[in-house]
Order: structure tokens, then C-alpha cells, then sequence
């Protein structure tokens, strides 16, 4: 599974949020796009792309992009 | 004064409770009992079956284990069923999804459960005339899809919107045997469906919140609306979807 990768779907939720500022360290809930909605569609994203069924808390529990891609690499097991 | 006088009375007639092992189904199947109802109930979970068994206090009743969405259980069941006066179809489930991860696929599952399985028992015992002339059946749909439109409950939303949508053109089509077709659209209740985790507890503590009556509903307020609409005391009301939302819907 691959980081760079994950980010570009992460940010792929996303519509008005430059590109430039996804990185592995984002703290994605800073920013100002950041919804409910969009948490409902990171936890899709993730089951379509990598057939993994995170819940609303491994997004609470996350702060950074790179945190939340640690927990779908390890339920990915 | 009349003392015992009780329109809402079950007494004397036989009631079929589908998805009876969890939430509303469970709560609803009790409450038939308590009313005095002869119970058959049916679910998924052979444990959590019993455990709604259990509790209706009474010998008489009959547990069905069956998934409806299978053929061969659904045949099963419709064989064994006796003469109903009355059935409550609550075996569903939930998703919560945004509309651009709605596949197809997404949506059959979603509509195999909610839609097409119920469709199909509620078609089948009409035909076979296992629903006795004057039974009322309920069918459990949601606000969703109807009175409200939250992001990411599309596809769980359309499903019970159909499922609506049919429980008006089956209220008419029955009606010339006087069986009555009506759903409870609720808002939402505290159920395990709605403990999975999509949702965390405190967005769900947040949302309930949003409700004028302050709280999402309890199983109890639901199965009383049930009760209502199989009892004598809604003879003259068929096709209406029955808003059960602490007022949400507004």
C-alpha cells in the first residue's frame, strides 16, 4: 500500500482545498473544507479503493493523513 | 364507565413480526404480545431470536428462523405461517454512503433488504391469501427518502422511498379485500443499526440534538405507532405513512 497513493485519493474528496496542501503530515480536519460529508466519503474511499471498513472513529482518532493511512494498513491485514 | 375499554386491543388475532431478533422488530413483536396478540416471529439470529422469544410470555407464539432475502428460507416461512390478522415487516438495514460511492451494487444490496424482500413476502401473502380479510399490515420505511434528505442516506433513502411508494399502490389494490397497508416512516431510534461505527457516538449524541423533542427515538415509540395501525382502531386508515420523527421532519 502506498502513502503517495493514499493521498491522492484522500484528496481526491475534496473540491476547493489546493492539492499542494496534502501531505502525509495534513492535519486534515483543520481544514476548512473538512465536513461530515467528507468523513462519510474518506470511509467510502476507503472500502471502494482498498476493501477496508474503517469507522467514523479511526477518522476522530486521526489527526494526520499519515495516521489514518497507519490504521487502513493495518486493518488491510 | 366503561373500564376495560381498549380500541387498541390485539386480543384474538395473530400477528407476524419479521426482523424480530433486534430493534424495532423486537420492540414491536413485545408489544403485540403485551396487547394480547398470538405471535409468530421471525429474524436472522438464532440466539437473539430466542431472546425476543423469551421475553413474549407466551407458549402459543412461534419463532421462524429465516433470512428473507433468501428464496428457499422465504418459501419456508410462507409455508409455515398460519392465517394472519396482522404483520409488521422490520427486517432491514442501513447505509450510510454519499451518493458518488452509490454504485449499482451498493444499491442492490441495499434494495434486496429493504425493498425487494418485503415486496415480495408482503406480495406472496396476499396472493396465497394467508392475510385473512381486514388484515393490516405495516411496513416499517423511514423518513428518509420521503420527509428528509440527509447527505449520505440516498441510498438507503430510495429504497425506503420505494418501499412507501408500493405500500400506497398495495393499500389500493387490497383494499377490495379490506386488508390495509400502511408504514411508519420513523426518524431515528436507538437501534443497533445505528451503532456500527460509520457514525461516532458523539456525532450521533450532536445529531439527536437537532431534534425538537430532544432525543432519538426509543424501539417503544415505534412499536405504539405499530400497535395503532394493526388494531381495530385504524379500521378506516390504509396507505398513510405514519411520521414517527420527535419532529425532526418539520
Amino acid at each position: 500500500m502506498d502513502i503517495q497513493e493514499f493521498i491522492e485519493n484522500f484528496a481526491a474528496q475534496f473540491d476547493d482545498t489546493d492539492e499542494a496542501l496534502f501531505t502525509a503530515e495534513t492535519k486534515f480536519k483543520e481544514l476548512d473544507e473538512w465536513s461530515s460529508l467528507t468523513a462519510l466519503s474518506i470511509i467510502a474511499m476507503v472500502d471502494d479503493e482498498y476493501d477496508v471498513i474503517i469507522k467514523g472513529n479511526d477518522i476522530t482518532n486521526s489527526d494526520t493523513i499519515q495516521e489514518l493511512f497507519n490504521i487502513v494498513v493495518k486493518k488491510h491485514k | 364507565m366503561e373500564t376495560n375499554y381498549n380500541p387498541f386491543s390485539l386480543a384474538g388475532k395473530t400477528i407476524l413480526v419479521t426482523g424480530a431478533s433486534s430493534g424495532l422488530g423486537q420492540a414491536t413483536a413485545i408489544a403485540c404480545a403485551r396487547m394480547g396478540a398470538s405471535l409468530v416471529i421471525t429474524g436472522r439470529n438464532a440466539d437473539r431470536l430466542q431472546e425476543t422469544f423469551d421475553q413474549l410470555g407466551d407458549e402459543s407464539a412461534t419463532q421462524i428462523l429465516a433470512d428473507l432475502t433468501v428464496k428457499e428460507d422465504l418459501e419456508r416461512l410462507l409455508a409455515a405461517l398460519p392465517h394472519l390478522d396482522g404483520a409488521v415487516l422490520c427486517a432491514g438495514n442501513s447505509t450510510t454512503l454519499p451518493l458518488q460511492f452509490g454504485s449499482r451494487e451498493k444499491f442492490d444490496e441495499m434494495f434486496e433488504v429493504n425493498f425487494f424482500a418485503p415486496i415480495e413476502l408482503l406480495r406472496l401473502m396476499y396472493k396465497k391469501k394467508v392475510l385473512n380479510k381486514g388484515a393490516s399490515v405495516v411496513l416499517i420505511a423511514s423518513i428518509g427518502g420521503t420527509h428528509s434528505f440527509m447527505p449520505g442516506n440516498g441510498v438507503y433513502g430510495a429504497s425506503k422511498a420505494a418501499l412507501n411508494s408500493v405500500m400506497k399502490y398495495a393499500a389500493r389494490e387490497y383494499a377490495s379485500r379490506k386488508v390495509r397497508v400502511n408504514s411508519i416512516c420513523p426518524g431515528m431510534v436507538d437501534t443497533p443499526l445505528i451503532h456500527r461505527g460509520t457514525i461516532t457516538e458523539e456525532q450521533l449524541a450532536e445529531d439527536a440534538k437537532r431534534y425538537p423533542l430532544g432525543r432519538y427515538g426509543h424501539p417503544e415509540d415505534i412499536a405504539n405507532g405499530a400497535l395503532y395501525l394493526l388494531s381495530d382502531a385504524s379500521s378506516w386508515l390504509t396507505g398513510h405513512d405514519l411520521v414517527i420523527d420527535g419532529g425532526f421532519s418539520i
